[in-house]
């Protein structure tokens, strides 16, 4: 366990936990910003250097303006006079902290039967890419339809209905 | 501990501040980034077994979090389509006072 781990652990979930904490929505954004950063040079600490830049482009470049996209045009950035967490927060807290201590539990019993560090994989994006368009070629063409779709159908659902429209 | 379980262990982390966040927030906004950080977090473990796993050159667990990714922006632009949508028609995002099916 490095010094690098610890400290982007450290950045990635105080970042995730200010993004659920913080009562401006805005600054939610800007902590789940972080988060994701931090999870994406978590990649890079894992020598998935595609998978950390994919990350980065798709997550911090994209989600993160859709986000604030979204506060903005829902107004969303008041904040309510009587509280940010619905009344049933302990319920939720109690349900998240058991999962958590499931979770926690069953990797700290497997710890002993975890494989130990490996020989970093050399892993090139010429591999990636030829094995993007042979082995897993369907699933390639069925995430095209899907994200065509989906961005077609989100633009549909969000786009304004002019008075006696189409109802 | 192995470095596998420490990031296992992050994983698991930030999957449960997802889950509390989307279980407690009023924002409907927070409840989608709330189950953005839980899809992050799994994403992180695919990662994590891919590196430590026995057959890394396989790629298999690097394809599954990058099909991941794909499907959790789409899955953000439909989300955030929606919110817009309810608030246009509720004139809120406030979970609590969107309790009627019809408008």
């Amino acid at each position: 366990m490095s010094l690098v781990f610890y400290l982007l652990a450290a950045l990635t979930v105080a970042g995730g936990l200010a993004a659920m904490l913080l009562k401006n929505t805005v600054h939610c954004a800007l902590a789940l910003t972080v988060a994701f950063a931090g999870l994406a040079l978590l990649y890079l600490d894992l020598d998935a250097q595609f998978a950390g830049f994919a990350q980065l482009l798709v997550y911090v470049g994209a989600v993160a303006i859709l986000v604030v996209f979204a506060i903005l045009l829902t107004k969303g950035s008041e904040t309510p006079k009587d509280g940010v967490f619905s009344h049933t927060w302990l319920a939720g807290l109690a349900v998240a902290a058991a999962v958590f201590a499931v979770l926690a539990w069953s990797i700290l019993q497997s710890v002993s039967r975890l494989p130990q560090a490996a020989k970093a994989p050399t892993v090139t994006v010429q591999q990636i890419g030829v094995a993007l368009i042979s082995r897993y070629v369907l699933p390639l063409e069925i995430v095209a339809v899907l994200l065509t779709v989906a961005l077609i159908g989100a633009v549909i659902v969000a786009m304004h209905e002019k008075e006696g429209g189409a109802q | 501990m192995t470095p596998l379980a420490g990031y296992l262990l992050v994983a698991a982390l930030l999957f449960s501040i997802g889950l509390a966040g989307a279980l407690t927030r009023r924002n409907a906004i927070l409840v989608l980034i709330g189950i953005e950080l839980m899809l992050n977090a799994a994403n992180l473990n695919l990662i994590a077994f891919w590196r430590y796993g026995p057959h890394p050159e396989a790629l298999t667990g690097m394809m599954f979090a990058i099909f991941s990714i794909a499907v959790a922006a789409a899955e953000a632009a439909v989300g955030l389509g929606l919110v817009i949508s309810i608030h246009r028609h509720a004139h809120t995002t406030d979970l609590n006072l969107m309790n009627r099916m019809k408008g």
